[in-house]
């Protein structure tokens, strides 16, 4: 089966999007307490996750996303970069 | 120097940059004073919205916040910070493609009705009011503390300036001042950081020092804190002391209300293309992060250096930050044991918490309150949680130019956001109301008039908000991420994943989460505050989490509504194929 643009975009979309709430929800607070029985150097890994990690992995979420994004653009709008979008210079 | 000398001298030279910017900069057409001309480059729109977005609460208020509530103040830095992840993947980009100018014009055209335009435009104003407020107060602190001038003396300076660059350059002018304040902001908050994370644990990072051991002892940082910390009766600070659900749902508003709110949406429209506005988003969360990932150190430090020079002093000893801050009215000494020493603990020192001033000096020379002590705990002191990142600096005692520093840079926060968020309000004002509801036949040339005198009025307000500022600023800023969470998020985010949603649906979505969430707060924070504990939450939420449960509502009700009314014209499906393309 063949996927068009928007359906791997979506796809894109459910996989980014749970990598977010893993690490926040479920990292920084579901199961933090879990696991504040780990540490990497004076931090509760919980803690850490909540305060510190958590924003890192946001930051590479969306660094992750405008990757693919650029990525499936060419291959589907190779030719086809907005014609109304020229830069106005 | 003196400390006012050098303050005046940093905070005059920003000034007069961001002045000179504003002249080179001028808006000549609606399109430059809207959106920019839509000729900004990812980066430049990256600091532009991180200054927007970090406001005189980030910079001032949040370490602060997060000293006092320890882990708990994750929901600040997640929730801040995460809602980034859902407007770059899920608004942003789709947003840039539609091309127009404000949030209700999305709103607006999606859904066919110039009722949901109108419902959009409410949602809109009120949300952008209560934190402009929030804004002014703080340009209000930092002028009286740093400059010694009269708070309104301060805010009308402030007021001025605003004046002066978002009236005259629009979105461009305000673009590029935003930039220039973001460097001095992130500049201002990084400083002292390190000077602090360096004292106490060696490390220059802080992002890291607050994870290290604290110097000349082998003992954690955290763990210290947390040993201090329960020793006086408080919680671990390390450990969350909410309910894990009470957590997420205030984590999930303040997420989901990041993503709805205008001010940084429409930043998205102003780069050239639509890869450009995810590339934006991504700059801007670095920008973004660069302060918040800095904050829980901060605060750390600060909590730590607090305790360390006023527990168990004798108040004639006291450091003079303690009492300048006095003086300002953010801190105040109840002696309940006549001992002469300053006790911090748990609980509050006064009944009535916040302190009333009287015109005379206690035994040791503090400044008397009419206050009774609150008899139930041993704590002795009241301090306003918005002091710590600007005294902190003090506490540390670093040089004065580090101090000086952070006084300007919580004015570029303070005023670039003032900014953004006066230039949303003009613009739905003088393009969704004037040119798309009252008056549809004006030119471009009246569009651009009404615009500027628009935001003129606008700032006119915001800056009574700072003289007189009304006593529910604290409250009301769980209702500017509530409602942004339960009215705009799903009315944008629907209109662009879910095409069969009518304006019926929409329309009904909206006014119910609106509803919903604005009831349940002003039930809880204004009718009966007394009642304003867990036992007598909906499932255990608080009002700050309960925009989330209101989004729920909206969902459903739009989803329910929509099934029983005709499906929208050709024309929106079109569209929304449109706009799906990149």
């Amino acid at each position: 089966m063949k996927l068009n643009y928007w359906q791997i975009n979506l796809l894109i979309l459910l996989f980014l999007l749970s990598i977010w709430f893993v690490v926040s929800f479920g990292f920084g607070i579901i199961w933090s307490e879990e696991l504040d029985r780990f540490k990497i150097g004076g931090f509760k890994l919980g803690f850490w996750f909540s305060q510190q990690g958590s924003i890192y992995f946001f930051v590479l979420i969306i660094f992750i996303y405008v990757f693919l994004m650029n990525k499936l653009d060419k291959k589907f709008y190779k030719n086809t970069i907005d014609p109304q979008e020229k830069h106005k210079e | 120097m003196s400390l006012q000398a050098l303050t005046y001298l940093f905070v005059g030279i920003s000034f007069a940059v961001y002045i000179g910017i504003a002249i080179w900069s001028r808006a000549q057409s609606t399109n430059d004073f809207y959106i920019a001309g839509k000729g900004v480059s990812p980066i430049a729109n990256g600091m532009a919205t991180a200054a927007d977005w970090m406001s005189a609460a980030s910079f001032i208020s949040m370490a602060g916040l997060i000293a006092f509530l320890g882990k708990d103040g994750s929901v600040y830095l997640m929730g801040w910070t995460g809602g980034y992840v859902l407007l770059a993947l899920l608004l942003a980009p789709y947003l840039r493609k539609f091309g127009k100018y404000t949030v209700p014009d999305f709103i607006g055209t999606r859904y066919y009705s110039k009722a949901a335009r109108l419902v959009a435009i409410i949602c809109l104003i009120f949300i952008s009011f209560t934190y402009v407020a929030g804004q002014m107060r703080g340009v209000g602190i930092v002028f009286s503390r740093f400059l010694e001038v009269d708070i309104n003396t301060g805010v009308i300076i402030g007021m001025c300036i605003v004046f002066f660059y978002a009236v005259l350059g629009g979105m461009k002018g305000i673009t590029y001042t935003q930039v220039a304040q973001y460097c001095v902001l992130i500049f201002a908050y990084l400083v002292p950081a390190i000077f602090i994370s360096l004292m106490i644990t060696n490390n220059p990072i802080p992002q890291l020092g607050f994870g290290d051991k604290v110097i000349g002892s082998s003992t954690y940082l955290l763990d210290k804190l947390d040993q201090v910390s329960l020793d006086l009766g408080f919680n671990a600070y390390t450990e969350y002391s909410k309910s894990n659900i009470d957590i997420f749902f205030i984590t999930a508003a303040l997420m989901f209300g990041t993503a709805g709110l205008p001010h940084v949406i429409v930043r998205f429209f102003t780069v050239p293309k639509v890869s450009d506005a995810r590339k934006s988003a991504g700059y801007a969360l670095v920008f973004i992060a660069l302060l918040y990932t800095t904050a829980p150190a901060v605060a750390t430090f600060a909590k730590i250096n607090f305790i360390n020079s006023v527990q168990e002093v004798e108040y004639k000893q006291a450091p003079n930050w303690f009492k300048n801050w006095e003086d300002i009215g953010l801190i105040a000494w109840k002696d309940k044991n006549n001992d002469g020493i300053i006790n911090y603990s748990n609980g509050n020192a006064l009944e009535g918490v916040k302190p009333k001033y009287i015109d005379k000096e206690g035994d040791y020379g503090e400044r008397a309150t009419i206050n009774n002590p609150d008899l139930s705990n041993s704590n002795e002191i009241y301090i306003d949680n918005d002091i710590m990142v600007l005294a902190n600096p003090e506490i540390a005692q670093l040089p004065n130019w580090v101090i000086a520093l952070v006084a300007a840079g919580a004015l570029a926060a303070a005023l670039s956001t003032a900014a953004g968020l006066l230039l949303v309000i003009s613009a739905s004002i003088s393009h969704d109301l004037m040119k798309k509801i009252l008056m549809p036949k004006i030119t471009e040339k009246q569009e651009l008039f009404f615009a500027r005198c628009a935001a003129a009025a606008a700032i006119i307000i915001a800056g009574l908000f700072g003289i007189y500022p009304p006593g529910f600023v604290a409250q009301v800023v769980a209702f500017a991420f509530g409602l942004a969470a339960s009215t705009i998020f799903p009315a944008l985010f629907l209109g662009i994943f879910y095409k069969r949603l009518n304006k019926e649906g929409a329309i009904a979505g909206m006014i119910s989460g609106l509803i919903a969430t604005s009831s349940y707060i002003t039930y809880f924070k204004f009718i009966s505050p007394q009642l304003n504990i867990a036992e007598n939450w909906l499932f255990g939420i608080s009002p700050e989490g309960f925009g989330f449960f209101g989004m729920i509502i909206n969902f459903c009700i739009a989803l329910i509504v929509s099934n029983f009314y005709s499906k929208p014209p050709k024309e929106i499906y079109q569209m929304i194929d449109e706009i799906r393309k990149p």
